[in-house]
């Protein structure tokens, strides 16, 4: 596997959803080649800073709005089948 | 909000017990409704900023998501999340006000252009905690700032799949697109965050 061949495996390696005999592939190039491994681990790195990082509380106008507006649902309705 | 004056939540409900949550809503429970809503309302608010990219947009999107998933919670039949359903609503709402500000300018169909942008640039090395670098409030509003660069296409796939863990099918049918742009768009998603982050990250020092 070269580079580019890495590139294209590289959304399914960092998923954990790569075949056994491709993954074993694109490690042997890894193992030899720091400019890839340098994208593996920053490109996981980008993932895990989105996925870890805990949403903004709502600003408190946009929360008062909220949630005045599911009182008078709540108020008024109650849940239907349509 | 309080629908039911200030009375607190019962202290029997804990906090992963999604599933009796919305059965009590679905009985018509109020209070249960609103813990929900106080559990997920970042969440969504987050998803709908990312989508629409527009504070009012944003806000109407993430207040018809919970003001239909209420009237709604009878079609809820369990069979997945609650959350993953409400994601779902809060997508729609918000795809169907992009498309109505940006009639012209956006397709989610858009076809994905060469594959020799792919090629990472910046290749040096963050260290093992990049994001220790920066406060927590900083470090947000780098996240905000530099995802917000990216165009529509690849934003919301990364979101779904990557910030809300919705899986590749899941996500697909939610853009309605293929399989195969899912992936694609989200290797392209990736790789672009990780040069747009590199600014930021590269070397030892803190910015």
């Amino acid at each position: 596997m070269n580079c580019q061949g890495l590139i294209a495996e590289l959304t399914e390696y960092l998923d954990g959803d790569l075949g056994a005999g491709i993954r074993v592939e694109l490690e042997q190039h890894l193992a030899k080649c720091e400019n890839c491994r340098i994208v593996v681990n920053t490109t996981r790195k980008t993932i895990e800073i989105y996925c870890n990082a805990e949403p903004a509380p709502l600003p408190e106008d946009v929360r008062e709005r909220l949630h005045d507006a599911l009182v008078k649902r709540l108020e008024h309705n109650r849940p239907h089948k349509i | 909000m309080s629908v039911s004056g200030s009375k607190p939540l019962p202290s029997t409900i804990v906090k992963d017990d999604e599933a009796a949550l919305v059965a009590s809503a679905k009985a018509g429970d109020a209070r249960a409704f609103e813990e929900l809503v106080n559990r997920y309302e970042r969440k969504i608010f987050r998803l709908t900023k990312h989508i629409t990219q527009n504070d009012a947009d944003a806000e109407d999107a993430m207040q018809d998501a919970f003001l239909k998933a209420f009237r709604h919670l009878g079609d809820f039949e369990g069979g997945s999340r609650f959350y993953t359903w409400l994601v779902r609503i809060a997508v729609n709402e918000s795809l169907m006000r992009l498309r109505k500000r940006r009639p012209n300018h956006f397709s989610l169909d858009e076809p994905v252009k060469g594959e020799e942008e792919d090629i990472p640039r910046d290749l040096k090395d963050w260290g093992p905690s990049p994001e220790q670098r920066y406060e927590k409030k900083e470090m947000g509003s780098i996240l905000s700032r530099v995802i917000e660069q990216l165009e529509p296409i690849y934003r919301a796939v990364f979101v779904l799949r990557d910030v809300e863990d919705i899986s590749t099918e899941d996500t697909a049918e939610m853009l309605g697109i293929s399989i195969s742009a899912v992936k694609s768009r989200l290797l392209r998603a990736r790789l672009k965050l990780r040069e747009m982050l590199h600014p930021y990250f590269q070397g030892s020092t803190a910015h």
